[in-house]
């Protein structure tokens, strides 16, 4: 880099004045929008009753726009499993923790596992929901992670496969079953939809939470010789 | 001016310092928070352009579509830190290696 120094100081002028340049028309277009734009939501008022829940962002995620949420748990596996393609956990020594540390994960990680039941629940009529809740429950996990704590050899496995995939397969399950009923994809009837969006949504937390932590812990859990 | 042109506009400042970042700094590390920084500022925009009715309340639809790249975001952050590990355990440096 040192011989070509006077290029990449041209350069770096260069590009401020591109990104200047980029700014203005961006501000512009910006500043000519309409004060005005009530976008879609005269429709999602309209539609609210329907939806099985109270709280708007809660309806559009997983009610009318359930098909964008149902891909996102996807997009979340699918890191998950390019993690974990990439190489195994490095082997950590399980720590005991110091006697303050323990006594205070010991209070935090139940208070945590409470506050996202209650945004779990909450998030049907103000707001919270899944992904709140599911980034809460993944802090308690990296909690128990960083304070030395590692997940049970017997649990490794299976079990961890399957809480992994409940939110993805529990969403595309009530999806498949509504078909049966005659009805589209994820077309929830109003009559049933606040208990499938509370189902769908708690095994979502679930599954958020743990494909969370284990995108922390950055590696698949090194499998038991079979 | 409105609160939520003043919330866009620094939405746009992050999104272009975070494009400054991203081009400038070889270190994969700045590059990840560079993309992130941007990232923030499009969310910014986002949920800022959305509080533009006339009742107050903002339409639902931008805030689901934040909440729904927010957690792409962040798996699409955890992977690219992998990778990062991955090159720089491969290649000694956290850098990609300079063109031939």
């Amino acid at each position: 880099m040192n011989p070509d120094n006077n290029n990449s100081t041209l350069f770096r002028y260069l590009l401020i004045a591109v990104l200047i340049t980029m700014t203005a028309g961006l501000v512009y277009a910006l500043l000519s929008l309409p004060l005005l734009a009530s976008g879609l939501s005269f429709q999602v008022t309209q539609n609210l009753q329907l939806s099985g829940v109270e709280n708007p962002v809660t309806a559009v995620l997983l009610n009318f726009r359930a098909y964008d949420t149902f891909l996102e748990m996807g997009v979340l596996l699918l890191a998950l499993l390019a993690v974990w393609s990439l190489g195994t956990l490095p082997k950590q020594r399980e720590t005991a923790p110091g006697e303050v540390l323990n006594s205070l994960s010991g209070l935090l990680i139940p208070i945590l596992v409470l506050m996202a039941s209650y945004l779990l629940w909450v998030g049907a009529s103000a707001p919270g929901g899944a992904f709140q809740a599911g980034s809460v429950l993944a802090a308690a996990g990296v909690l128990l992670i960083l304070t030395g704590w590692q997940l049970n050899e017997k649990l490794q496995g299976l079990p961890l496969r399957f809480a992994l995939v409940a939110g993805l397969s529990i969403f595309m399950a009530v999806g498949v079953v509504l078909m049966l009923f005659g009805r589209r994809f994820l077309e929830y009837p109003p009559s049933v939809a606040a208990a499938l969006i509370l189902l769908i949504e708690a095994a979502a937390t679930v599954s958020i939470g743990i494909t969370l932590v284990a995108l922390f812990s950055g590696g698949r859990p090194e499998s038991e010789q079979q | 001016m409105s609160a939520v042109f003043v919330y866009s506009l620094v939405g746009i400042g992050l999104f272009n310092l975070g494009l400054y970042a991203l081009i400038i700094y070889p270190h994969l590390l700045r590059k990840i928070l560079a993309v992130n920084i941007m990232g923030s500022g499009v969310f910014l925009v986002l949920v800022a352009l959305a509080g533009r009715t006339a009742s107050g309340v903002p339409d639902p639809v931008p805030h689901a579509m934040v909440i729904t790249g927010i957690v792409v975001a962040v798996s699409a952050t955890a992977l690219a830190l992998v990778l990062m590990l991955r090159v720089s355990a491969a290649t000694g440096q956290p850098e990609l290696p300079e063109e031939k």
